[in-house]
């Protein structure tokens, strides 16, 4: 795997890999001494253009524990928006000898644009890029949800999809990044998603998205999904006539207590971060047994940690990108 | 006295004909063969089909002020090199085209480069704004004598301001263009709304934007009864419309360019800003309907939209890159391309939607004429058996924005006339022939 830059190009044998690696790489993280020597010697940047905290720390936790040098740029505040500094930003690191390139961009594609121009030949990981993908983030999800599903199977998690599996993805998907990485990611895998949002907050287009699409959450609910995935809503939103009232939005698409007691027994609640308490969640879902946010944040360490090893190894594979 | 013979042009892609230019003037046309000049330079044309000089209504020269982009004398020597004799030079330059100053400024720089006439757009409202009308009278009685007025790059959306200058350009014969994009409907837009977007993450630029105000720009025409050009028709959606507006009698033209006849939104997907452009490029299904339209006459003529940038300008991610693509070396190509070599139109066709009609819509005197005994000598040899592979750092135009990059099109410009005098030899400029400051 050269690069990482979406979901929609990564094969599910790869997919697949970067789990089964991610698992490995999470008895690390259980040990005492949480560190590999895999990649001493080589240089990850975090290419942060947008600020996000949570993100970085994530990926630098990753870098670090497999005994790479880490540098931390951060370019937000700058005139990058300005287009030829990311050139500019991008040559520097080429210079400086940058092995892999974390990226974080506000623009969609920023990514992609680091990865097919000669600017810089390091491995690109796409760590988000405005409304169009976060893959770690989907592949930390999924990582989240097939140990779950191995669980209750009572096997091992290693080598398998998320075949059979129904997830429900709620909010704003128009402007989620992390919404249009798992569609993709998960289709990939073997499970079976709907969307389900306001129509405002759906893109035109999405009828060739490989998912069902739902405007009421309570159908959506009432068809027994495995997991639920509550994204994050800005509250601006608003302002841009996608929904009439917070109250409105909370009422007809929050997760809130009336709608945890429609889910099944074993259904598990997830959600990116940070969350909106009271608006798409409560803090009765939030706080609730079902509820894996912090799985997925120690699972976002593993997942980061297998993608920098795999793109850095150089182990072949199928165009992972 | 300079005196040309061009041996056997099969004119208009018909009959192997013989044409002699002399001081300016086409002064004989006769059977393929049959003529003799003493004195006269011979062209041998066998194999080249002889046009009437091309005429671009929709060009961006940039100067004043985006002398880094292009300059008069830049832009013209890439029209001369594409076939053209004449272009609509656009007025978002800086500064804007809006008083009889700019635009005979930007006439003058037209006439000392001397490669094609250079009619000037006047903006319809001062600085592009979409708040006062410019005035279109002072433009439209300068040395520029200006007929076609357009905020191009903006859309007039306000449609009071646009029904008066609708209504007050009837008192010179001008004709207001439009460049149809509904403001609040593609704020911040980026690309064509559609399954291209919603999967890329990019926000979108929706078909209804333009559709809507050219619904009402032509009811507004037919209301106040005025002339109405609409400026690069991107979708199939305007296209219905037009061909309504058309059936009712709305004195309404209408353009594309060669990029929406060949380029889809699929180009997007790797996030190249050299496929970014405004109006954005389409799908499929648009391309075929604006095809079809062109053959059917619903759209009257080839605008090139030629928007040279600098290469900073697009080496950047997609959202901060300029939008436009250069286009007057690769016009007449793509439309071989997209529409002779598909049987859609002749080439009789291709004069009268690249030099006739345009000519007539922008009131070019002098230009897009038959060639006919009499008439002035404009014309463009073209080599339809030519193929080229399209090298944007060959071209004359300072932008190396064409999205042709590498591209395989049919069809080459050998030899250009204007005004009588030999532009482009052999498919290169030729230098002698201008007034043109050498060294530019
Ligand atoms: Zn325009």
């Amino acid at each position: 795997m050269r690069h990482l830059l979406d979901t929609v190009h990564l094969s599910r044998e790869d997919a697949i890999r970067i789990l089964d690696v991610a698992e490995t790489m999470s008895d690390v993280s259980g040990r005492e001494v949480k560190k590999l020597p895999a990649l001493r010697g080589r240089t990850v940047v975090n290419l942060f253009f947008e600020d996000s905290t949570r993100t970085r720390i994530s990926f630098e936790a990753a870098a670090k524990r497999l005994s790479a040098d880490v540098i931390n740029f951060s370019a937000k505040g700058s005139s990058v928006s300005k287009g030829e500094s990311l050139k500019d930003t991008a040559q520097t690191l080429q210079a400086i000898g940058a092995d892999a390139v974390v990226i974080r961009h506000p623009a969609s594609g920023a990514a992609q644009r680091l990865a097919r121009t000669d600017w810089i030949d390091a491995a690109i990981v796409n760590a988000g890029d405005g409304t169009h993908a976060h893959p770690t983030q989907a592949l930390l999800d999924a990582l989240t949800l097939r140990r779950e599903l191995a669980a209750r199977a009572g096997v091992e998690p290693t080598g398998r999809g998320l075949d059979g599996a129904r997830v429900v993805i709620v909010g704003d998907v128009l402007h989620s990044r992390v919404a249009r990485s798992d569609v993709w990611l998960m289709h990939t895998l073997g499970a079976r998603v709907t969307l389900v949002a306001p129509p405002t907050l759906l893109p035109v287009g999405i009828e060739t998205w490989p998912c069902d699409v739902e405007y009421d959450l309570d159908n959506a609910l009432a068809t027994g999904p495995d997991a639920v995935m509550m994204l994050r809503v800005q509250a601006e939103r608003m302002h841009g006539a996608f929904f009439p009232s917070v109250a409105e939005y909370s009422r007809r698409w929050g997760l809130n207590e009336a709608r945890l007691g429609l889910l099944t027994p074993e259904a598990i609640i997830m959600h990116p971060g940070p969350m909106n308490r009271g608006l798409e969640i409560s803090a009765a879902a939030a706080d609730s047994p079902r509820s894996r946010v912090l799985a997925q944040v120690a699972n976002g360490v593993a997942v980061r940690m297998a993608v920098l090893y795999l793109v850095l190894s150089g182990a072949p594979s199928t165009e992972g990108a | 006295m300079s005196a040309y013979l061009i041996r056997n042009a099969a004119l208009l892609g018909e009959e192997p004909t013989d044409l002699l230019l002399v001081d300016g003037i086409i002064t004989t046309v006769a059977a393929g063969g049959s003529l003799e000049a003493p004195g006269a330079e011979v062209i041998d044309a066998v194999g080249l089909v002889a046009l009437p000089g091309l005429v671009d209504p929709h060009t961006h020269l940039r100067e004043p002020g985006r002398e880094d982009a292009e300059t008069v004398e830049t832009g013209t020597r890439a029209a001369a090199k594409g076939g053209y004799t004449a272009v609509a030079a656009m007025a978002n330059s800086l500064p804007v085209a809006d008083t009889a100053g700019v635009v005979e400024q930007v006439w003058g720089l037209g006439r000392e480069s001397g490669w094609v006439d250079v009619h000037p757009v006047g903006a319809v409202t001062v600085g592009l704004e979409g708040k006062a009308l410019a005035e279109l009278g002072a433009m439209a009685e300068s040395r520029a004598q200006v007929r076609m007025f357009s905020d191009d790059g903006h859309c007039v959306s306000d449609p009071v301001l646009m029904r008066r200058a609708l209504e007050y350009v009837k008192a010179y014969d001008g004709v207001v263009a439009q460049h149809a994009q509904e403001p609040r409907l593609t704020e911040g837009a980026q690309m064509n709304e559609g399954i291209v977007s919603a999967e890329l993450g990019l926000p979108g630029w929706p078909a209804v934007a333009e559709e809507a105000i050219i619904a009402r720009d032509v009811l507004l025409t037919e209301h106040v009864g005025s002339r109405l050009h609409v400026c690069h028709v991107s979708t199939a959606g305007s296209v219905e419309i037009l061909r309504w507006a058309k059936a009712r009698g709305v004195n309404v033209t209408a353009e594309v360019t060669p990029h929406h006849l060949l380029l889809t939104d699929e180009l997007v997907r790797e996030y190249d800003p050299v496929y970014k452009v405004n109006p954005p490029l389409r799908t499929a299904a648009d391309v075929e309907a604006l095809r079809a339209a062109v053959a059917d006459g619903t759209i009257d003529c080839i605008g090139t939209d030629h928007a040279p940038h600098p290469t900073e300008a697009k080496e950047c991610e997609w959202a901060a890159a300029a939008m436009g693509m250069t286009g007057l070396e690769t016009a007449l190509p793509v439309v071989q391309h997209a529409l002779v070599e598909t049987g859609l139109i002749t080439w009789a066709d291709v004069a009268r939607i690249m030099s006739a009609t345009p000519a007539t819509i922008a009131r070019m005197e002098g230009q897009g004429r038959p060639l006919a005994e009499g008439e002035p000598a404009n014309l463009t040899l073209v080599d339809p058996a030519a193929t080229t592979i399209v090298n944007p750092d060959t071209h004359a135009t300072k932008g190396r924005n064409s999205p042709y990059r590498g591209m395989s099109l049919p069809g080459a410009v050998r030899h250009v006339f204007f005004q009588g005098k030999q532009t482009v030899r052999a498919g290169e400029l030729v230098h002698s022939s201008t007034a043109a400051k050498a060294e530019a």
